[in-house]
């Protein structure tokens, strides 16, 4: 029924692009995480008033399309500041600015969805606060915010297709120059999708995993 | 020895203390009686420096619990508070919920802050759900759960704020029961309740407060029987 010309080096290649979403991806995750932790516990911490500056870059990463974010951040980066660095640095930072942004304001909502008279309750024992968030509140955040979290995870990777703006080769892009070659778009596109899926899935899954294992409790 | 002079303390325009002077020994089981807004609760949570006063000062075995030179995490090692919503930890089993603190606060060794926690539960009678996550719980198992868990920090006070009000009226017995309990065994506690029966058992003595101002204070026989203030007869009748 298929009669392909795509080779196993083919595959190979759509491999390779499939690990370099699969890095791009948890780069970014990581640091916009770590970030994203950082910047909600700060939001929570000093109120609406203090990090409004905060909130407003946050709200610039989070409203302006990424492919303009990619392209805007590497002219600046490598033309006005002249930096010597590459493609696949700038779509890493940018991404994970990006991920850092969506991520605070699921830090913040886990926080605040932990109820306060737990936390005094907490005090009242002598915890103090660094006790209480590490003991207390990271705990119960965690479970709530999740599948919020799972799901930006999923999103920043589908998203990390568009960083071939900035030349990096990933698995779309590979996909692309393949089709340009083999013109057989549909079938290439099952096949980028599958690896897609392959990677995401995975993910999801260990999501549903923890969410029932926390049920439990 | 806990020593209250003159406090003061407003939310925003509402005045919820008006000036209050109590002075509570140890040893003593002092109850506060009173219609809801008369100030009563919010005087525990000052007693322990979770809520800051506007003047006056409380002390605490001749410390001032809202100077700022006070260590609040220190000093509440020695005061220990129930409130009325139960607040076990929900991702800690009953056990991990007595031995948190005693671990983190008090620094004690794994071992002995276990072999701590599960004479307190044994105490309060939770000793069989030692391994059970709280969201098992029944209302008054959770409140006991949380009494076990101030007893375990050692405190040399104990604060009960209505600790009853929130449970089915079946429930409350068992719970007033692990409060009698320990007033027999001398622990120093000022409980605010709105359980007449109970607080004319234990108490050596009973305050009504009423307004922010406390109008009435005296053994249990003495307050019952022969209220002074109009406030506080309209209040036992209306109670009764």
């Amino acid at each position: 029924m298929f009669d392909t010309a795509l080779t196993t080096n083919d595959l190979i290649f759509l491999a390779r692009g499939a690990g370099v979403t699969l890095i791009v991806t948890a780069i970014a995750v990581f640091f916009g995480t770590v970030m994203g932790i950082v910047f909600g516990v700060f939001r929570y911490q000093v109120g609406p008033w203090w990090a409004a500056p905060l909130t407003f870059v946050l709200d610039i990463f989070r409203s302006i399309p990424l492919l303009i974010q990619l392209v805007l951040a590497n002219a600046f980066v490598t033309t006005v500041l002249g930096w010597r660095v590459s493609g696949f640095t700038v779509a890493c930072g940018v991404l994970s600015l990006y991920t850092a942004a969506y991520c605070a304001e699921i830090v913040r909502g886990g926080i605040e969805a932990v109820p306060p008279t737990l936390r005094r309750a907490a005090r009242s024992l002598g915890l103090s606060w660094g006790q209480d968030m590490t003991s207390i509140v990271m705990p119960l955040a965690v479970r709530i915010a999740l599948p919020s979290w799972i799901g930006l995870a999923l999103g920043v990777m589908k998203d990390s297709a568009l960083v071939y703006v900035v030349q990096v080769v990933e698995l779309l892009k590979s996909a692309q120059i393949l089709i340009t070659r083999l013109q057989e778009p549909l079938f290439l596109l099952i096949v980028c999708g599958s690896f897609y899926f392959l990677i995401s899935f995975p993910i999801a899954r260990f999501g549903g995993y923890l969410e029932r294992k926390w049920s439990r409790d | 020895m806990i020593e209250i002079e003159n406090v003061r303390k407003s939310f925003g325009a509402l005045e919820v203390l008006k000036g209050i002077d109590l002075t509570v020994a140890k040893g003593e089981v002092l109850t506060v009686i009173g219609g809801s807004g008369s100030g009563k609760s919010t005087l525990l949570t000052c007693i322990n420096g979770l809520e800051p006063i506007d003047s006056g000062r409380i002390l605490v075995d001749g410390i001032e619990v809202h100077a700022r030179s006070t260590n609040l995490n220190q000093l509440r090692r020695k005061i220990g508070i129930v409130f009325q919503q139960y607040n076990a930890f929900p991702h800690l089993t009953v056990l991990e919920n007595v031995m948190l603190a005693q671990r983190k606060v008090l620094g004690r060794p794994k071992a002995e802050a276990e072999a701590e926690a599960v004479r307190q539960l044994n105490h309060v009678g939770l000793g069989d759900k030692l391994t059970v996550y709280p969201s098992r719980l029944s209302g008054g198992q959770q409140q006991r759960m949380a009494i076990a868990r101030a007893l375990a920090m050692s405190p040399d006070y104990m604060l009960f704020d209505e600790v009853t009000s929130a449970l089915d009226p079946q429930l409350v017995g068992e719970v007033l029961d692990t409060l009698r309990l320990l007033a027999s065994e001398g622990m120093t506690m000022i409980c605010v309740t709105h359980e007449m029966k109970f607080a004319r058992e234990v108490s050596d003595r009973v305050a009504f407060f009423h307004q922010g101002v406390m109008a009435e204070i005296a053994p249990p026989a003495q307050l019952f029987e022969a209220p002074e203030s109009p406030d506080l007869r309209k209040f036992l009748a209306a109670t009764h």
